[in-house]
């Protein structure tokens, strides 16, 4: 232990990083920025307070459900409509552009609009996830089925594979990758449509911790819910990453050229 | 025709969309049991001419007939090569080379014991867990080529197979494809815009002119293969004369 160079290692540049960014939070929480500004001491102390009543646990299950039950619709539907483009033209010319213009679109704008038709149950919720992920799942989906190699396709045909062969034996696999990409985006931009959901449709979950403890000005208890959303999506989302790695390591996705 | 021909190509003519004629009444046939070199300047529509006999590509005009029956695609009788090896990246030796086994439906212990069998013949024993991407050119494309050997067809396409790998390989690779050839009465017909390679392995040229390509001359170079050496082929008379024919005719398209 002594001998290792403890500045070698990506681990100690990493919680360099951290201890950095939480000192620099510190210290502006207690210059103060402004009242409503809490320092990092405050903000940890309210979090593990959150945790230890409960109240977070309870937030989350009420976040996650409708996160839940989108994703899972995304993911069929979403992959079934993308393998559908990337499959037959003729569902490729009828729903195409509806997906580019949706994935280019600011999608929290039709937040409101949800709430309009769809009232403030958790029908909504699960709406306000799926508009938000569904486009870019179905693109990936779609890309993934349109990237397939064309020797590899032609290879099937020579060897006499029949068209549901091609499918199930050279495009889904050749494209299980960046589908489970998709996934992986979709969810990140789940995470966002949940949070702006549980913000502006009604206040459940998360969203209530931030609004309540907003309006009753216990900021570091809103910051704590704040933080504890952002670091549970980016630590979901890096393992779905390393998953991703592991299940479809990048010389066997077949993107590679030989020769 | 003669009677012996496997393969016929009856005035088949190949427009691309676009307007591209790439071949233009291409009439050749291909006897059995021999090997048969489509060669020709780049361009030529050599490749298209090997993949309309392999029935991956319809001919805008004109008939291939294999065994006496005409092409309406791909047929159990053909089994291609390719240039670019065409692996499945995430499939293993052993699965890649039973993978036309695999498409007819065959068991799988059935397939991989057969599979086993070209690896080994092709020189890739104890090779048969590793990955496309941890193999050199040449040994992807023995992969191939033991693919194509395992589903026993009587006529194999290979379009340009060792184009991608290195001239030492290459040499060694003719040679072994002569060698796997000699006892087996399989057809062979070979894309490739090498001279010497078209001259040391064929027993029949067939010399595609610029595009569109059509039959400029067939060269049948007569080299006795028995009991000889590379070496001593590559100084045969017919072997020599075989390739200066042919480059006297190519240096017109060029």
């Amino acid at each position: 232990m002594e001998r290792k160079d403890l500045t070698a290692t990506p681990l100690f540049w990493q919680l360099a990083s951290f201890a950095l960014f939480f000192g620099l939070w510190e210290l502006a929480g207690r210059w103060p920025i402004s009242f409503a500004f809490p320092p990092f001491s405050k903000t940890l102390v309210a979090l593990l307070g959150m945790i230890a009543d409960g109240s977070l646990l309870k937030a989350y299950q009420s976040t996650l459900q409708p996160l839940i039950i989108g994703i899972v619709l995304c993911s069929i539907i979403g992959i079934g409509f993308g393998v559908g483009m990337g499959l037959s033209r003729a569902v490729e010319w009828l729903s195409l552009p509806i997906f580019i213009v949706l994935q280019a679109a600011p999608m929290a704008a039709i937040i409101p609009l949800i709430t309009y038709m769809y009232g403030i149950g958790i029908t909504a919720k699960v709406l306000a996830v799926v508009v938000l992920a569904a486009p870019v799942i179905v693109m990936n989906s779609y890309k993934g089925i349109r990237n397939t190699s064309p020797s590899l396709i032609q290879m099937c045909r020579a060897f006499l594979g029949t068209k549901r062969q091609e499918v199930v034996k050279i495009i889904l696999p050749h494209a299980a990758a960046l589908i489970f990409a998709g996934l992986r985006l979709g969810l990140a931009m789940g995470f966002i449509g949940i949070v702006i959901a549980e913000l502006l449709i009604t206040p459940t979950g998360i969203g209530d911790l931030i609004t309540y403890n907003s309006s009753v000005a216990d900021y570091p208890k809103m910051f704590a819910a704040i933080a504890s959303i952002v670091l549970f999506a980016a630590l979901t989302i890096q393992a779905l990453e390393r998953l991703e790695r592991k299940l479809f390591p990048p010389e066997m996705r077949g993107f590679e050229d030989v020769g | 025709m003669s009677a012996d021909s496997i393969v016929e190509v009856k005035e088949v003519g190949k427009t691309y969309e676009g307007g591209v004629e790439a071949l233009a009444d291409v009439n050749v046939a291909l006897p059995s049991g021999r090997l048969s070199t489509l060669l020709g300047p780049s361009g030529c529509g050599k490749t298209t001419l090997l993949k309309i006999i392999a029935g991956l590509i319809p001919p805008s005009r004109g008939e291939i007939w294999v065994k006496g029956k005409k092409v309406a695609g791909p047929g159990p009788e053909r089994a291609f090569v390719f240039q670019d090896f065409a692996l499945l990246p995430w499939g293993n030796v052993l699965r890649n080379v039973g993978f036309g086994l695999e498409l007819r439906g065959l068991p799988k212990e059935e397939r991989e014991q057969i599979a086993r069998k070209h690896i080994a013949e092709v020189g890739l024993k104890s090779f048969e867990a590793s990955y496309p991407h941890q193999l050199s050119g040449g040994m992807r494309q023995r992969v191939g080529l033991a693919r194509a050997l395992a589903v026993d067809a009587d006529i194999i396409l290979m379009d340009e197979p060792f184009s991608s790998v290195d001239e030492q390989t290459r040499r060694k690779f003719q040679e072994e494809l002569l060698d796997l050839l000699k006892n087996r009465k399989k057809t062979v017909v070979f894309v490739t815009h090498s001279i010497e390679e078209a001259a040391y392995l064929s027993d029949q040229i067939v010399l595609l002119s610029a595009r569109p390509g059509t039959v400029s001359k067939i060269i049948q170079p007569n080299i006795d293969r028995e009991g000889r050496s590379p070496d001593e082929i590559r100084r045969d008379k017919n072997y020599l004369d075989a390739v200066d024919e042919i480059w006297q005719i190519l240096k017109h398209y060029i």
